[in-house]
């Protein structure tokens, strides 16, 4: 009986793939249209600004460059964090994850200052395209962001409580692809926006 | 014999019922009859809609309604129409089917499921309560910019209609993920793909295609939801917006989303053609790649909607190219359905009436489409009737046709009961009759010129007979939904004695007792070819165990009343958005925080 639990609660995929973990990848490929929709919407407005602030009056690019580098190395940390959770190494584990988490919080507080500056500086949602692009482009970005910090916070803590052993390794791999992914489309906007200009 | 029924429910999984059990289920049987039995009454609701609208047409010059109530009918017709009926009855099939039809014993997140529920029928009565505010949604179902936008919308008719579409995408993506995966991951031994019924693989493209074409959409009412509350200009000239970036994004949504309504109707046709022609579907490899290349090219042509906008001719080239390949394959779909029934021992019953109307009505649906897909030829055509009679012949005559095949088949397998055969019929004819006296004149009135989503029509100009005969069609039309509500109604009455196999099925569904046990399979089917229960009764596959003996326990998912709080939560916080400048942040925390603790909630009680 104990048998025939175990079988239903995890039965085989005809893939090999664990459910949850392709229902993210599916969960991305979705994800994959939704921002290049939101980055279609911000290049088919390019220029179009008929008052100013204009890009070039507002971009620091050495600050969202440290941003970006931030989140560049959470994925790596993230990987580190996995690759300990999978061997059962717990320090590894939770010190590479409490990394990811920093950078991810470093991210999302440098994008609230650089917003709260741009405001000051004029650039709105409702003053011009630029604002209104720019700010749902980031901002949804930046929400991905925060929802994955909450996430992987919330795997830490349940790491914390011992409850992320090898076998459940899962549960931050799929943190992780998540994670990946948030940061990927990040590779995307830093050059697409700040950078093409 | 493969329908030895012996012991098949066990004590532990007695039937549960009452209403908290339904509040509560994660079965996607019961999952898949909420779906139905919600669409349906949205059908009713947009149905009557429909009625009125015909009322008003009758004749010219006509005050039965304002032009204000005219604008919201036909808005909330063609809304309800599109995505509280034919997408939720397409996906009462998938919920109660899908699983069967693979050999498994649920989806793959149940919970998941029954959020993906709820939050389809919030959206749905979120978008017909603005009728209680007098202020129904009234910029027509592809809410054009800039008259979806604040200056020329300024009630609180358009905003009902951007947070409802939400919402409903919301239950969409979530049931994609559900469908996909479990397409892909919870098959049966030896179910490979090219084993799998074709209901499940048209059913497959669909998911694919609203997992690539929702999130589009939901930019698109994102934009314009931020035009409408907070004032930008995305979709506003006069701050440099391009009304027509709308029609691109909602276009790029709304042709992948003319197949996701059509490819599961395309499904159920070709599970019930073999079935009833005694004859295994022909050209199985064609039809899968026919379907997956209609998905393909549904992505290539949302421009075909926007001839009128004069994008220039080599734009309107391609797209006209594009548009015109589509029906090759939609046309080997055709030729392989008739192939199907040809030489076949054909049984002439209800579902095989509906599915044969299916084929002639969207034959002649798919007719006109080809004509609107000539640029020249769809500028005369564009916004007039002539588009009504077509889409109606695609979508009436193509989906409702098809899904009420799929109910005459089905019923018995759901409920136990199998419907009068008589009363089917005449359901069938007065509905062909009803159909066809509605929606062929209009194809008439409109290349005589009759524009569409008028509130009426000056006398003298050759309308009034036509508009008449379409009217009488309307209500033949109703009176054909009628006699199917008193096929229902009388059958159930009834007690529940259909057989496990009413129709010698060619797929697992069949091989279960009917209604299915909570569990399905008692044992997971081993699977040995295409029609795998046909397989199994011709002996070239071991027929199926019924019964679990005592003491074996199959283990079902645990009921959770989460879903149901999360889907409450996911609306809440898109009503908190709406009505933001009168509940102020507070509205918004207070839904985030439901939506979290429903979330974290289902996320850490056990699922088993």
């Amino acid at each position: 009986m104990a048998h025939a639990d175990a079988h239903a609660m995890h039965p085989e995929t005809n893939t090999g793939i664990d459910n949850r973990k392709l229902a993210i990848w599916t969960f991305i490929g979705s994800e994959c249209l939704f921002f290049a929709s939101l980055i279609s919407t911000y290049l088919v407005y390019k220029g179009k600004s008929l008052v100013g602030p204009f890009p070039k009056d507002i971009f620091e690019i050495p600050l969202v460059t440290f941003g970006t580098a931030l989140l560049l190395f959470s994925s790596l940390f993230v990987v580190l964090a996995l690759n300990g959770a999978e061997r059962g190494k717990r320090g590894q584990m939770l010190g590479w994850l409490f990394m990811t988490i920093l950078c991810g919080v470093f991210f999302a507080g440098m994008q609230v200052y650089e917003f709260t500056h741009f405001v000051h500086k004029g650039l709105t949602l409702q003053g011009n395209l630029f604002g209104a692009t720019f700010f749902t482009l980031t901002g949804f970005h930046g929400t991905h962001v925060t929802l994955g910090v909450v996430w992987l916070a919330t795997v830490f803590i349940e790491a914390l409580r011992g409850r992320v052993t090898p076998e459940k390794a899962i549960n931050l791999e799929i943190a992780a692809l998540y994670w990946h992914f948030v940061d990927v489309v990040w590779i995307v906007i830093f050059p697409v926006v700040y950078l093409m200009n | 014999m493969a329908t030895s029924v012996l012991d098949h429910a066990p004590a532990a999984h007695a039937e549960k019922s009452g209403l908290w059990s339904w509040l509560t289920t994660v079965d996607h049987k019961k999952i898949g009859i909420m779906y139905g039995a919600s669409a349906f009454l949205f059908f009713l609701i947009g149905g009557i809609e429909a009625l009125l609208i015909r009322v008003q047409l009758a004749k010219p010059d006509n005050n039965f309604l304002s032009p204000e109530l005219y604008n919201q009918l036909f808005t909330m017709h063609g809304t309800s129409m599109i995505f509280l009926a034919v997408m939720p009855l397409s996906a009462m099939y998938f919920n109660f089917f899908i699983p069967l039809h693979i050999g498994a014993r649920d989806v793959a997140f149940p919970r998941l499921n029954a959020f993906s529920l709820w939050v389809f029928i919030l959206g749905g009565l979120f978008l017909n309560a603005s009728f209680l505010f007098g202020a129904a949604p009234n910029g027509g179902w592809f809410g054009y910019a800039n008259l979806s936008s604040k200056q020329y919308s300024p009630g609180l008719n358009m905003d009902f209609w951007v947070i409802g579409l939400q919402v409903l995408g919301v239950a969409s993506l979530a049931a994609g993920v559900n469908f996909f995966v479990t397409i892909l991951n919870l098959r049966a031994p030896g179910m490979s793909l090219m084993r799998m019924p074709m209901f499940v693989w048209m059913s497959f493209i669909t998911q694919v295609l609203v997992l690539l074409s929702f999130p589009v959409i939901t930019v698109a009412l994102i934009l314009l939801m931020f035009d409408r509350l907070f004032g930008t200009h995305f979709y506003v000239p006069s701050g440099g917006g391009d009304p027509l970036f709308w029609q691109h994004l909602f276009w790029v949504f709304g042709h992948p989303e003319v197949y996701i309504l059509i490819l599961p109707s395309f499904g159920i046709i070709s599970e019930i053609l073999p079935v009833f022609s005694r004859k295994p579907l022909f050209g199985y490899a064609a039809m899968v790649f026919s379907g997956c290349f209609i998905a393909f090219l549904g992505f290539g042509v949302w421009s075909h909607h926007m001839f009128a906008t004069g994008m220039g001719p080599v734009a309107d080239t391609v797209f006209s190219l594009m548009t015109m390949l589509i029906a090759i394959p939609t046309g080997v779909k055709i030729f392989n359905w008739l192939g199907t029934t040809w030489g076949g021992s054909l049984q002439f019953r209800t579902p095989f009436y509906f599915a044969m109307g299916f084929i002639a009505m969207f034959i002649m649906g798919g007719l006109s489409g080809v004509m609107h897909s000539t640029a020249p030829a769809d500028l005369q055509q564009t916004d007039s009737y002539f588009v009504v009679a077509h889409f109606h012949y695609v979508l009436f005559g193509g989906a409702i046709f098809a899904l009420t095949a799929g109910a005459y088949y089905w019923w018995p397998k759901m409920f136990g009961r199998l419907l009068d055969e008589g009363l089917g019929k005449l359901h069938f004819w007065l509905m062909l009759i009803g159909f066809n006296l509605t929606f062929f004149p209009m194809h008439i009135v409109g290349l005589h010129g009759m524009p569409r989503r008028v509130y009426t029509y000056p006398a003298g100009l050759g309308f009034e007979a036509m508009n008449q005969l379409e009217t009488v069609g309307a209500f033949v039309l109703a009176l054909s939904i009628l006699v199917f509500m008193v096929n229902v109604a009388k059958t159930w009455a009834a007690p529940a004695t259909a057989p496990a196999d009413p129709w010698n099925g060619a797929t697992l569904e069949w091989a279960i007792p009917s209604p299915p046990p909570e569990y399905n399979f008692a044992e997971i089917p081993a699977v040995h070819g295409r029609d795998a229960y046909w397989e199994m009764k011709r002996g070239g596959a071991p027929a199926l165990r019924q019964y679990t003996g005592p003491g074996e326990h199959i283990h079902l998912p645990n009921p959770s009343f989460w879903p149901l709080l999360a889907a409450v939560g996911v609306l809440a916080v898109f009503v908190a958005l709406m009505l933001h400048d009168r509940t102020g942040p507070l509205g918004i925390v207070a839904a985030v925080s439901l939506l979290f603790l429903s979330i974290y909630n289902w996320a850490f009680e056990p699922a088993h």
